[in-house]
């Protein structure tokens, strides 16, 4: 079997690993590295339950083939604290009930936190379209969107 | 906001602690069932039928278990034939197709190898040789004199049936004199609706790990809503006892009624015990849109009569819910479900009826929100043209407790006019319709179920507690189930460890289903509570050298006049010396499930261009009896409503003429996102179920029942048509209008 070798980095740590051929980045971080927080939902880009950053951009790894991450830097739900400091997001999440069975909310994280890195201060139109990639069939939507807000409203008091 | 009928003050229930799984969900830390693997793992693959109705004429393996990697291979006749009498016999076939298919996408055959590519690959290899039968997908068609049978074990139930049919249920409710009554009426509305088929669309796919170890038994990891319910029905598919198979559950990604049967499990089972090592098998979203439980389309057509002054003096209804190719009570449900209302004199005429389709499963409220989309939508029309109020003609009629429903029963105490007066008199209601738009009013209720749950609390040498409980937790049941133990123990709800425990662990519990795990499942942990406050008093009694009925349990301690109070940690720290381990258990079946009524408004505007309905406000008011996480209790009401929403608005099964579905993939299966939503505004009106020691209901079931009518009487509002048929998406909107 044919298989690349890969070296990136994952949530700060160089890392490598082999990739079959045909292997998403969502397995390779799976089954590879071990990574599981990002899940599966489709296969096919369409639930964003994969999500991840690659050089600060938000991808469904679950599209991008595992030696397309070459010499990237990758962020997964694994890697958006700061250590034992949750980011405002999970801790918003977290005391706005924005989860009820859990299997989309790395997507979710990882596709706010795209968001609110280039756009600090969404109206709540565009917290919904920037969300509208990640399927959530618990919520309503509602709680995740209020905790994406209050997380602005942290970030943007922290950046003063 | 919360409308609450004499409230209790409680010190736990009812504030909004964070959840105890919500820190590993957030940080990606939380296991689920595609998670999880073992060493030597092989993983699983299927083979399904590309037919709708076919005999199978021979399976030839030969070639896939030549192939690499490939380490057993599993088709019909790998499992017992259980006979049609067995209650997990259409299970069983489900699970693996034996001389028929009954659906596309039918299991057939799987295979187990070292990966799945190498898998995927043998199972390609295998050959299948089929001879196609005639299918039918309709309910018309398959009620039609002389069409194909679907399935030649189906006999129907509750009549006499000599000979297999396409009925899998017939039911005949009736009361009064519905003729006479439609005679005296002033209005009488009468009209047919459709509705198709949907899926649950939890977002994670059906997983599982089975590992089957040289003493024959089994140990299953897997997502589940029940796996007490995994336990027996995968043990009845392999003919095993079910001491011999024991399961875990993982964390569930969704599931909403879709993960209360099984698929995979049996199957990972026998090609395990097969191949000597563990399997896992993750359903592709493909699959889980092709063969697990869509919920049924239905046919229902509604006739209401009514007075001028808006009493609706009788109702007669037929429906028909296609429950695909294995019998389902669902017509007996949908008419157990027409109980929101009086109506003196009724008649009821419900089918669930086979077609060659996927085997259907239960979605949250299941059979209601079908009924109610009919009915909801008759007596808002009647609303209309008697020109009522659409709140005051449903509080006219609103059944309160005493009345009895369809199936003759009395409703105990239930909250359907306290949400009907919520909605009145909220904000939402009370403002005016914006510009361009128009507002939609319906109801809808489920009864909820009781039956069997265990609990143990352990209080640790520590000063904390462990509650353990055998009911998954698909909506932050855990959180539930410390608030009620922090509240009877008196202890802080961070103290309390909340755990879902494996099959042997803890004592039997059935299904998360039927909005009871905070009802049933929180009655025996305050039971379990209970017991062991007994046992403190009782030591604290020993120590204080007082009487045990002098004994109170107050503010986390034992409490002696005369005495200190000794607090739990106290009594934990001593316990060894007091008699032990301080640990109860208590298991029950719980009698008095409180029925749940919702009520739902929702402003929309009709793009007259395009067919597109966007909602721009939305409001659930439902009766949770008591809330003990508010804002799990919240958002339950908001996912239900936007279930609703997308069943109203897009979400529908487009076959094929060969049976197939045409659709079946998040993209072209199109669930609500959050760009086409509103904020969902929720109020919690609080009517306690007596029978429960917090006065809960459960809230799960009926969120989804009122949106699919709410809508339609908004369309019919705003736009001046009135949809009866089921998805209302822009090319069925636009064709309205046109011949408007």
């Amino acid at each position: 079997m044919n298989r690349t070798h890969v070296n990136c980095t994952v949530n700060g740590d160089d890392v490598d690993f082999l990739a079959a051929d045909g292997i998403s980045l969502l397995d390779a971080l799976r089954d590879e590295l071990g990574l599981t927080g990002s899940k599966e939902g489709c296969g096919t880009g369409d639930c964003g339950a994969c999500s991840i950053l690659i050089d600060g951009k938000l991808n469904c790894s679950c599209l991008v083939l595992a030696p397309e991450a070459e010499g990237a830097e990758i962020v997964t739900v694994e890697g958006i604290a700061d250590g034992d400091h949750l980011h405002p997001l999970q801790q918003t999440f977290l005391e706005g009930a924005a989860l009820q069975c859990g299997i989309c909310t790395p997507g979710f994280l990882v596709a706010a936190k795209a968001l609110l890195d280039t756009n600090p201060d969404p109206t709540e139109t565009e917290i919904r379209y920037a969300l509208a990639g990640n399927l959530c069939r618990c919520t309503g939507y509602d709680k995740i969107i209020r905790s994406v807000q209050e997380a602005a409203v942290q970030l943007r008091e922290v950046a003063k | 906001m919360t409308a609450t009928e004499n409230p209790p003050t409680y010190t736990w229930v009812g504030t909004r602690p964070i959840r105890h799984d919500g820190y590993d969900k957030v940080t990606g830390k939380a296991r689920f069932a595609a998670d999880l693997d073992l060493p030597g793992q092989l993983r699983a693959v299927y083979v399904r039928s590309p037919h709708a109705h076919a005999r199978i004429v021979s399976i030839n393996t030969a070639a896939a278990e030549a192939m690499p990697g490939v380490k057993a291979v599993v088709t019909g006749a790998d499992f017992p034939d259980l006979g049609a009498a067995d209650p997990e016999y259409d299970v069983s076939v489900n699970v693996m197709a034996r001389d028929t298919v009954y659906y596309h996408g039918h299991a057939v055959a799987a295979v187990a190898a070292t990966s799945r590519e190498l898998a995927a690959d043998a199972a390609a290899a295998i050959v299948v040789e089929y001879e196609e039968l005639p299918a039918v997908f309709t309910i018309d068609d398959a009620m039609a004199d002389g069409a194909p049978l679907v399935n030649e074990t189906n006999f129907t139930k509750f009549v006499k049936a000599d000979e297999p049919s396409n009925l899998s249920t017939i039911t005949n409710l009736e009361r009064g004199e519905v003729d006479d009554a439609f005679a005296a009426a002033d209005l009488v509305v009468e009209r047919e609706f459709t509705t198709a088929a949907v899926h649950q669309g939890y977002i994670e796919p059906h997983a599982c790990v089975v590992d089957t170890g040289a003493d024959g038994r089994a140990s299953v990891w897997c997502s589940s809503q029940g796996h007490f319910r995994v336990r027996s029905s995968t043990a009845a598919v392999l003919g095993w006892d079910v001491s011999r198979v024991k399961v875990t559950p993982a964390e569930i990604g969704g599931g909403f009624g879709g993960k209360t049967t099984i698929y995979i499990e049996p199957v990972a089972a026998r090609l395990s015990e097969m191949a000597g090592r563990p399997v896992k098998i993750v359903m592709t979203r493909d699959e889980v849109f092709r063969a697990t439980g869509p919920a049924p389309a239905s046919k229902v057509r509604v006739k209401v009569g009514a007075t001028n002054d808006g009493e609706l003096t009788a109702l007669e209804a037929w429906m028909a819910y296609n429950v695909g190719a294995f019998g389902n009570v669902a017509g007996l449900v949908g008419a157990m479900s027409v109980a929101s209302y009086k109506f003196p004199n009724l008649k009821l005429e419900a089918y669930s009826v086979l077609s060659n389709l996927p085997k259907s499963a239960a979605y949250r409220s299941p059979s209601a929100p079908h009924a109610a989309f009919a009915i909801e939508s008759v007596v808002d029309e009647i609303a209309q043209k008697l020109d009522i109020d659409p709140i005051e003609l449903r509080l006219k009629n609103a059944a309160v407790e005493g009345d009895v429903t369809a199936m003759g029963m009395p409703h105990p105490r239930i909250g359907f006019v306290e949400c009907l007066e919520a909605v009145r008199e909220s904000e939402h209601y009370q403002s005016p319709v914006p510009d361009g738009a128009a507002r939609g009013i319906a109801a809808g209720f489920w009864f909820n179920i009781g039956e069997q749950s265990s609990a143990t609390v352990h209080v640790n040498e520590d000063g904390t507690a462990t509650v353990i409980t055998g009911s998954p937790d698909i909506g932050g049941s855990r959180a539930s189930m410390a608030l009620m133990a922090a509240e009877e123990l008196g202890l802080d709800v961070n103290s309390i460890t909340p755990l879902v425990a494996d099959t042997e662990s803890v004592g039997f519990t059935d299904t998360t289903e039927g909005s009871r795990t905070t009802f049933a499942t929180g009655m025996a942990v305050v039971q379990a509570c209970r017991d062991l406050i007994d046992d403190m008093r009782s030591r604290a009694a020993t120590t204080l050298s007082v009487d045990v009925g002098e004994v109170i349990w107050a503010d986390g301690a034992a409490v002696a006049e005369g005495h200190d109070p000794v607090p739990l940690a106290s009594i934990a720290a001593q316990s060894k010396r007091t008699g032990g381990p301080l640990t109860a258990s208590a298991s029950l079946n719980a009698a008095g499930a409180g029925p749940s009524f919702a009520v739902h408004c929702g402003d929309l505007a009709v793009d007259e261009e395009t067919g597109h309905t966007k909602v721009l406000r939305y409001t659930a008011a439902q009766d949770a009896g008591t809330a003990i996480h508010p804002s799990y209790v919240e958002g339950q009401l908001q996912g239900g409503s936007v279930q609703g929403i997308g069943w109203a608005l897009n979400e529908e099964y487009v076959l094929n003429d060969d049976g197939s579905l045409d659709n079946a993939s998040f993209l072209d299966y199109r669930i609500p996102v959050a760009s086409d939503l509103p904020m969902i505004e929720t109020i919690i009106v609080e009517v306690p179920n007596p029978s429960h020691p917090y006065g809960v209901r459960g809230v799960g079931e009926t969120g989804i029942v009122p949106p699919m009518a709410t809508i339609a009487n908004a369309i019919s509002r705003a736009a001046g048509i009135r949809m009866t048929a089921l998805p209302m998406s822009p090319p069925h909107v636009l064709t309205a209008l046109n011949e408007r």
